[in-house]
């Protein structure tokens, strides 16, 4: 099984990267753009005698615990 | 007063830190491997500048997995002193030793120059030969010292004087102007509760001899070694 993890600073934490990326979209034409947030992304494979229970555990520690920093970052993963 | 300095696999300013204790403050002082858990009897632990694991997921992050941080851990817990400097900072902060964590500067461009820092608490083990209000010149080389904390906790960290160090300009102002990276009220270094835990974003093995510029660094070694002989 394999898990998507996708890690972005919080919405309360300024992304000056994001906003960077934001007004060069606007300035090369792309006006209706409203908001770029920038964050990682993993892609985790299991090996296939796990559960879909224990893989979802397993990612939800390893997200928690290594790959972000919870005093700015959060996180969400899909299992496929 | 043994000091012993840590080595992780990126770091790049564990030699200047060594440099400055044996050469300059005539210490004993020892290298520690990130896999060693034995702490060879150092009564206070430098956790240096560089790149550890090169920075790769967060600064610190892969670091505080590290054998030799459990260690680090049970020595501070015990009061052990424990120093912190640019990524030895960022390692303290993700291993929980300190509160909070570093965004990248203000501005996302990496800061290398000499700043000035006032201290803010000299009744910490790092500060004592230091008066309140004190000035230091020091560099700073880092893409990642905007230090931030949510309110509460910043409030907390405030009231326990925990800031032990704020970016201000040569006469001592906290500005706006002085403040190098954006960092929260600008902080450059905070201390635990206890005290025994020192984390800067400046360099003070940088700024330990006439040559470099500026001695004021070597003040806070002094503090950390009188800190224990009063003991």
């Amino acid at each position: 099984m394999r898990a998507r993890v996708y890690v972005s600073l919080k919405k309360s934490v300024l992304d000056p990267q994001g906003k960077t990326i934001h007004h060069s979209l606007q300035n090369i034409g792309f006006q209706q753009i409203t908001e770029v947030r920038q964050g990682k992304f993993f892609e985790i494979d299991f090996a296939s005698e796990l559960t879909r229970e224990e893989v979802q555990a397993e990612v939800e520690k390893i997200a928690r615990d290594v790959l972000t920093n919870p005093v700015i970052e959060e996180f969400s993963y899909r299992i496929e | 007063m043994k000091f012993g300095v840590l080595m992780f696999p990126g770091s790049n300013c564990e030699h200047d830190a060594y440099h400055a204790i044996r050469k300059v403050l005539r210490q004993p002082a020892e290298f520690i491997w990130h896999q060693s858990t034995d702490l060879k009897d150092c009564q206070a632990i430098i956790v240096p500048g560089g790149f550890s694991y090169g920075d790769y997921l967060r600064t610190g992050a892969i670091a505080r997995f590290s054998p030799v941080m459990g260690a680090v851990r049970r020595f501070a817990d015990r009061g052990g002193l424990v120093l912190g400097i640019c990524n030895g900072f960022q390692i303290l902060l993700e291993s929980g030793l300190l509160p909070g964590a570093m965004l990248r500067n203000r501005g996302l461009k990496y800061v290398c120059r000499q700043v000035s820092i006032r201290v803010e608490n000299a009744r910490t083990p790092f500060t004592g030969l230091a008066g309140e209000g004190d000035v230091w010149n020091i560099p700073i080389g880092h893409m990642e010292g905007n230090y931030t904390l949510d309110t509460d906790a910043f409030q907390r960290l405030e009231r326990n004087r925990q800031v032990v160090f704020r970016y201000c300009t040569p006469h001592g102002e906290i500005t706006a102007d002085s403040n190098p990276n954006g960092s929260a009220a600008n902080v450059a270094g905070i201390c635990n509760p206890r005290g025994n835990v020192l984390g800067m974003i400046p360099h003070p093995e940088r700024a330990s001899e006439p040559l470099l510029g500026s001695e004021d660094g070597v003040r806070l070694f002094q503090s950390m070694i009188q800190s224990r002989s009063q003991v």
